[in-house]
Parts: C-alpha cells; structure tokens; sequence
C-alpha cells in the first residue's frame, strides 16, 4: 500500500449527501476478479453527462473529493474504495460516512477525513478555483487563504495510512493470542465447531 | 457483581482475541459466509502473499450473487453454460478456490444451494452468540437468530481467511423496541420498513441495534431474519434480536447445529446472552406495533417510507433542506409527482425473492393472497424467487409453484436475481417494480429501474391489480 502523508491539490466540490455505493461504482462493475481498472466505472451514471465535474479539465485526476453526509452508504462492496482509488483519489473530506466504506477507504490507502459541515461548505468554495492541502501527520486540511481544519482519526489508522502498512501481517503478529484464544473456546464450549 | 450487559457486549465480550491501546480489538470470527462476487480477489490475495485460510472448518463458500435463476441444468442432468463471462469466471474462481483452500462449498447446482444469507441460518451454520461475517452487507440478517453478524469488504474477507479475525472497534448500542401487536395484512416486513422510516437511512450509524418489545418476540425466525436484514438500511453495522424458544426449535435438528448433549449446553449458554435487567443502551427508540400499516417506498433511499394509504410526499415537506433536494430528485428518478396516492402508482414488474424475503413463510405469504386470482395484464414480468434450493423444495411440495405459475407468475431457481442487477434478472429502465427486497437505491435493479419496497403479500397484491395495493382489500 502506498504510505499517504501530505496530499495536495485540486478537491473535486461534488458535496452531495447519501452518495451510496452504488453511484460510487455500479452493481454490473463488480464482475471482476482482479482490483485494477475499476476508475472507469467510478461514477458511472454521473459521468454519462458530458459536462460532469469528474471529467471536467479543473478535476480531471484531482486527488481529493469532498461529499456531504453518509458518504459510501449501501453496500459493504469494497469495489468503491478501489475506483476511488484508481480513479486518482487519495482524501474524501466529508461530514460522515458509512462505517463499512471508512474501513474499507482506510485498507486501500484512502483517508476519509471527517469535518463539519460548515468546513465543508468553505471548502467547496475554496475547491471550485483553488488547491486544498491535506496533512495527515498533523490532521489538518488548509487552503491558502488562512483556512485551517482540523480533524480527529483513530491512531491505528493514521499508523496504518503513514506507513502504508497491509493490516494482515499487522494481526499475525499475535498469532499466539489467536490460538490461545481457540484452545479455550474448544475447551469451553466444544459445539460451537460445526457440527457436520 | 458485573456490571448489567446488552447481548451486544455479551457477544462481544465473549470474542475479544487482544485488547489494543485504543478501544480497538481483535476479534475472533465464529463463522465466515463467503460468495463469489467479493472473494475472488481476496483469494488472489492469499496466493500472491502464500498465506493459507486458517480455520477452513468455519467457512462456508456457496455461490448466489450471479448465478442465473433459470435453468442451470439440461435435460440430461449436464451443468449448461453460463453465458455471461465475467459471471463464468467469478463463479469458477469460487468453484475452483473453495476446494483448493479446503472450504466447505455448495455447488451452483446443489440441492442446499441459496442465497448466502438463507442457507446460513437453513443449515444450522449460523447460531446464536457467534459473529458471522460475510462479503455482502446484509450480513446482519443473521442478527435475527442472534448471532453478531456483518458486512466485510474484501480486504477484511482476505484479513478473515487468514488470521480468522477483524480489527473492529466497539459499536455503540441502540435498542429499537416494538411493543403491541400488528394489525391484519402487516408482517415483518412492514415492520423494518416502518422502522427505517422513523430511524432514518442514518438512525443507527456507529450503532448496533438491537430489536425487542413484544412484537419482535411474536415474530417467528423467518421474519426476525427480515426485520434485521435490513438493520444496515437504518445505518447500522449489524441488528440483533436475542435468541428465544423460537430460535432453538428452529435450529434443532439442522445440519450443522449441535447435536445431542452439545445441543442442551448450547442451549444453556444462548439463554445467558440476553440483555440483562438494568443494562442500558446509547439510544432507544420506541414503536408502537398499532402505528404500523403496510408499508412501500416511494423514493431512492430506505427511509423514504409512507403506509400504502399514503400519497407521495412534497418535498418541500420536509424541514432539512438537504433531505428536500434529496426527496426532488428521488421523484424526479421515480417518476412520481408529489400527491399522488400510493395506491395509483401502476407497476410493470414484480419480484419476489432476496435474502429480505425469499423464505418460505414469505412465501406462503405471497401465495395466500395471489391464489384463484392471475396477474393483472400490465404486469409484464413477475418472478418468484426462492432462497434456496431447499426452499424451493418445500414451496413445491406445498403446491406453491403451481400457485404462482398458475396466476402467470414465473417460478425460479434460488439465488440473488433482481435484488441487484449483477445476473439477468433486471427491471428495464423507466419501469417500475414492487420488490421485496432491501433497496430502491438509483440503479440498483438495473440502470433507470424504479422500485418499490413492499412485503411479499404486498407484492403479490400489485401483481393482481397492476399497481401498489393495500394487501388487506384482497383478503378474506
Ligand atoms: S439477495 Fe440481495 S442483499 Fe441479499 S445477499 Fe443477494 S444481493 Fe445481497
């Protein structure tokens, strides 16, 4: 996983509330068995219009999007996070997201950057004809006109984001707390194994 | 004395691998439900770190998402091909990894075989006070028989086969209480949707709800599945509802349910995991059964909601001016002018079927009200869709198929089908569909599709009258 500092550049204003995961990349995307390429169908339906801020020259590969509320809302498919991603995008800012997408974001080395909504609205202004800067080490988003929010993230994730750590060979680590804790769920309750 | 638990922390508490620092911990998975949409590249994943699945015994891989409900056999018993090619190859990646990694696996063409989110509870895999896990956010039906259950995404799928674990942080607790009795024509169903009303596509962010009060506990398992099915339609990671007398005598005797003296220990630790008197929830929400009617959609989200008495609301109705915009654009997608009744709002297509909705009270439930009657003319496409094979086994044995043929409505192979349009079972664009499964996003039944969440009595309703119908005028 790439490691995700500081990330700067053009902030698509797209704004909208409840984009759920299905305008993210649509159901017919899924059949895939590999992760590349999805950027293509990121949304898919927003895009048929030509005129659409994805493709727009100002956002064409801008790094960062900003949404409103319950971003990555609907399914748990994790195919949002990868045409995100493959679509150029490293930072959404937004005012909430839904549980599922934040973790998944965060797995593939995107930050879901949580800020108020009055933060937002500034910063969809400031996006529409100027770079925002994002700094994830000191967990604030500024723009060159003295704005400066500052957002909460859980340390682990921050860990993971900095050091573009795979969280898998993080949990092997205590492989032996996860065996211990197996010999004691046989000992203590044996029928939870299937029983066929 | 410890401090008065919810079934939540009960569960929770009972999987806790390692504490980290932070509230984060690692949390050991009981039962892992694999498909093939969202595992293929976790099982590229394995290979290409050479990593093995830990506990293949805890897993079960059963194919569902874009499997054709057609025929999926000839006359002479020979698999036929799949035409679609990128569902051939996530179908033979499953087929192919499943034996590989030494995972239990149901054949496409298996008698057991069904949606994910059925044959789990069928099969006695899925049981009370374990956490389930699943590539497929309605994960968190299997709540309704009491066990800790959730959508994953594919990094978490790859992260379960490996280390069978999750890095989860503790959700906070909500308790949605239905008390009273629900009137005539009103099933599960109507419950969630009413729920999801109320609590919003929001209500339960960062919570798990639990469902409780006396009109949960009259439910049988079928609808307890229903209503916590769609506990993530009201934002939520997972539902909840404590396992009961009811639970046991459905899960008594099933395959992979303990047997014999394991059974009675079972049953003695599942009745410990109720929510003790005095333990207290983050939020709760209160219900009275005699508010609910039969409930549909009207709009693109879950909890554009309203009885089937209703009419369209006027956006403008609404205080949040985000939701107004919100509610204009749904109607414009829907093709619904504000005022319109319900009951007026014709539709083309019918679907019965989906983890929500496709057991076999459901449906009983649907044939009672379409039986004797036929399918109204400008129904063009209705589908009956069992869970799983075993379901559909049941429903033929009763005389339901007949029923449903006999009305003009198709009989199918179990699977996924029109919830989502990954297979060939979609809703042409511009039309509309009363569907009982568990979303009406943009999109979702296929590109312009317009649905309608309703019950499968509600369903069978509009397919006789060829629009949305208050089930209760066709019953006795
Ligand atoms: S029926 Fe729909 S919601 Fe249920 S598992 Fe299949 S796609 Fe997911």
């Amino acid at each position: 996983m790439t490691p995700l500092d500081k990330v700067e550049g053009r902030a698509i204003p797209f704004g909208l509330k409840n984009v759920d995961t299905d305008v993210i990349i649509p159901a017919h995307w899924l059949k895939t068995t590999t992760r590349e390429g999805m950027g293509r169908g990121a949304f898919e339906s927003l895009r048929a219009d030509p005129d659409n801020l994805f493709d727009s020259a100002d956002f064409k590969g801008a790094p960062i999007l900003i949404a409103g509320d319950n971003f990555g809302c609907g399914s748990s498919r994790e195919h949002a996070a990868w045409a995100l991603g493959d679509l150029g995008i490293r930072v959404v800012i937004a005012p909430s997201y839904s549980d599922i997408f934040s973790g998944n974001a965060v797995k593939n080395g995107i930050l879901p950057v949580v800020l108020p909504q009055a933060a937002i609205d500034r910063l969809m202004e400031v996006a529409a004809t100027d770079p925002v800067f994002v700094d994830l080490e000191h967990q604030t988003v500024t723009t060159q006109f003295q704005d400066r929010f500052s957002f909460e993230i859980d340390p682990f994730r921050k860990m993971c984001l900095l050091e573009g750590l795979d969280e898998i060979s993080l949990t092997e680590k205590s492989d032996a707390a996860i065996g211990a804790y197996e010999k004691k769920l046989d000992a203590d309750r044996p029928w939870m194994r299937p029983a066929a | 004395m410890t401090r008065p638990r919810t079934l939540y922390e009960k569960i929770w508490d009972a999987h806790v691998v390692e504490q980290r620092p932070d509230a984060t911990c690692l949390i050991f998975i009981d039962r892992h439900l694999v498909h093939e949409v969202t595992s293929p590249q976790a099982f590229a994943g394995l290979r290409a770190t050479g990593r093995m699945v830990r506990r293949p015994d805890l897993t079960l891989a059963v194919p569902d998402h874009n499997v054709p409900t057609t025929a999926r056999l000839d006359a002479s018993g020979n698999k036929l091909p799949i035409a679609d090619a990128e569902s051939a190859a996530q179908l033979a990646a499953l087929e192919k990894n499943a034996p590989e990694y030494g995972i239990r696996y149901i054949d496409a063409v298996a008698p057991e075989q069904g949606i994910v989110h059925v044959v789990g509870p069928e099969q006695g895999f899925s049981l009370p006070g374990t956490t389930i896990v699943c590539g497929d956010s309605h994960t968190a039906c299997h709540g309704g028989i009491g066990a800790l259950a959730f959508g994953i995404g594919t990094s978490e799928v790859e992260h379960v086969l490996a280390t069978q674990t999750l890095l989860l942080q503790p959700s906070k607790t909500m308790e949605v209480r239905v008390e009273g009795e629900v009137g005539p024509g009103v099933s599960a169903k109507d419950i969630i949707l009413h729920i999801t009303g109320v609590i919003g596509a929001a209500g339960g962010t960062g919570h798990v709800i639990e469902y409780t009060g006396s009109a949960i506990r009259a439910l049988s398992v079928e609808g307890r599945l229903t209503v916590s099915n769609m506990a993530i339609e009201g934002g939520a990671r997972a539902g909840l509802i404590a396992p009961d007398e009811t639970t046991f005598a459905y899960l008594k005797g099933r395959p992979y349910a303990p047997k014999g003296a394991d059974w009675h220990a079972a049953v003695a630790y599942w009745k410990s995991l109720a929510t003790d008197p005095g333990a207290t929830y983050d939020k709760t929400v209160v219900i009275d059964a005699a508010d609910i009617a039969p409930s549909v959609t009207w709009g693109t989200s879950p909890e554009d909601v309203v009885p089937i008495t209703g009419i369209v609301p006027d956006p403008a109705s609404f205080a949040d001016p985000s939701k107004q915009a919100a509610a204009a654009k749904s109607l414009a997608y829907m093709g619904l002018e504000p005022g319109t009744r319900m009951q007026d709002v014709p539709v083309e297509n019918i679907f019965i079927g989906s983890c929500t909705n496709s057991r076999i009270e459901d449906l009983r439930a649907a044939a009672a009200v379409i039986k004797g009657r036929h399918k109204a003319d400008n129904v063009k496409w209705a589908i009956v869709v069992p869970g799983s094979g075993l379901v559909k086994a049941q429903a033929e044995a009763e005389g339901l198929d007949r029923i449903f043929t006999d009305a003009g409505l198709e009989w199918r192979e179990p699977g996924c089908s029109a919830c989502l349009a990954m297979n060939p079972d979609k809703v042409p664009a511009g039309e509309r569909c009363a569907s009982t499964s568990n979303r009406n996003f943009v999109g979702r039944q296929g590109p312009g599709a317009r649905t309608h969440l309703v019950s499968p009595a509600m369903a069978a309703a509009a397919a006789v009258t060829g629009k949305l119908t208050d089930v209760r005028e066709l019953m006795a």
